[in-house]
């Protein structure tokens, strides 16, 4: 009886605790043009070195990172955004400086990245981008990406940006 | 249990274990990576090994006296506490950062929670073994919270391996994590249930 008690009790606990965690998403206002800010991923700031020089590509190249930095609200395209980007490659680990490289959106808010092939490291193939209010003329806040690939074969990754203004 | 049923049984041990361990130290990723990564990722590798020969010594295997066996067992125990201590020190040299999100458990792997988990399991177990005379628990007692840990430490590196894109060849590294699952079940089933022979003797 006592165990069909406390099985009883785990399960409404269980229940309780997930309603808890996914009422947050489900009751959520819906913004007029509610394009939600991209937020920081866990573990993107790993490495990250403020001020890396803007360089035309990373390395000899190979492998090609992509993405696009847009306004939260109404998704209007942010030109000049400074995005570095930095990996474990076939050349570097993550931590070399030569692994870092930033550079500038175009009109459209496009960025791209030409840089060694990357390789897992900790378990999962990934980059690493960062959009750093300190060193991108500000007007918007900081967020660090870490973008996992399908495969380690892939030879390009994306990423996108969605600002917060600050 | 003749002699060539002995060596067919050693040997198919020494297969699972030594098929992955190739694989893993061929792998052209060790390229890429500093010297501390490297001894980590192996020690990794090797641990899931131990993982397997362990439980199998504790369930009588053939041509060896259990006075043996429970030595083997313990000095077996002692390399897994020093593999833990490598793979977790190498990775930290190897990239501070990332080490120190996974022991904090705010890592965005998820199979990380499952190497901390088993990290801490595999710590209890040789606290319980460093402690056993002091802490004078029942040796049933002590024998059911050993085989707990045991099992955690087990799945927890299990689903740990099994989620990380690394070294590890695919097939041989399922073919080791399911043998060791199975080599675990069996050794905490035998002590819990003496009853259970095996067949032949």
């Amino acid at each position: 009886m006592t165990l069909i008690a406390s099985r009883r009790m785990m399960i409404a606990g269980a229940a309780a605790a997930s309603a808890g965690l996914f009422a947050p998403a489900i009751f959520r206002p819906a913004r007029a043009q509610g394009l939600a800010p991209t937020p920081t991923m866990r573990g993107g700031a790993n490495n990250y070195r403020p001020g890396a020089p803007i360089v035309d590509r990373i390395g000899s190249g190979g492998f090609r990172m992509t993405g696009t930095v847009r306004r939260a609200g109404d998704g209007a395209p942010i030109e000049g955004a400074r995005i570095q980007i930095w990996a474990h490659t076939t050349e570097g680990y993550e931590s070399d400086p030569e692994s870092h490289g930033a550079t500038l959106t175009d009109a459209t808010g496009a960025f791209l990245m030409d840089m060694p092939q990357i390789v897992p490291t900790f378990g999962q193939p990934h980059g690493h981008l960062a959009y750093d209010a300190e060193f991108a003329g500000g007007g918007f806040k900081t967020v660090f990406l870490r973008p996992v690939m399908s495969s380690a074969r892939d030879t390009r990754l994306e990423a996108h940006f969605v600002l917060a203004e600050a | 249990m003749t002699l060539s049923r002995t060596i067919l049984a050693w040997g198919a041990l020494a297969l699972f274990v030594a098929v992955p361990v190739l694989v893993a130290a061929l792998s052209p990723l060790h390229a890429y990576r500093p010297p501390s990564y490297v001894a980590a990722s192996l020690a990794g590798v090797l641990a899931l090994g131990v993982l397997l020969i362990q439980p199998l010594l504790k369930t009588r295997p053939p041509g060896v006296a259990p006075a043996r066996l429970r030595r083997w067992h313990r000095r077996t125990g002692f390399v897994l506490v020093v593999l833990v201590a490598v793979h977790v020190g190498g990775l930290l040299i190897a990239s501070p950062p990332d080490a120190i999100d996974a022991l904090l458990l705010r890592s965005p792997t998820p199979f990380s929670v499952w190497g901390v988990t088993s990290m801490w399991a595999v710590v209890l177990s040789a606290v319980l073994v460093a402690l056993r005379r002091k802490m004078r628990l029942r040796p049933a007692t002590w024998a059911a919270i050993h085989n707990v840990l045991a099992l955690v430490v087990v799945l927890g590196t299990v689903i740990h391996a099994v989620q990380i894109e690394g070294t590890m060849g695919t097939v041989s590294k399922w073919a080791l994590c399911l043998a060791a699952l199975a080599a675990a079940i069996a050794a905490v089933a035998r002590a819990r249930f003496p009853g259970i022979s095996r067949r032949g003797t």
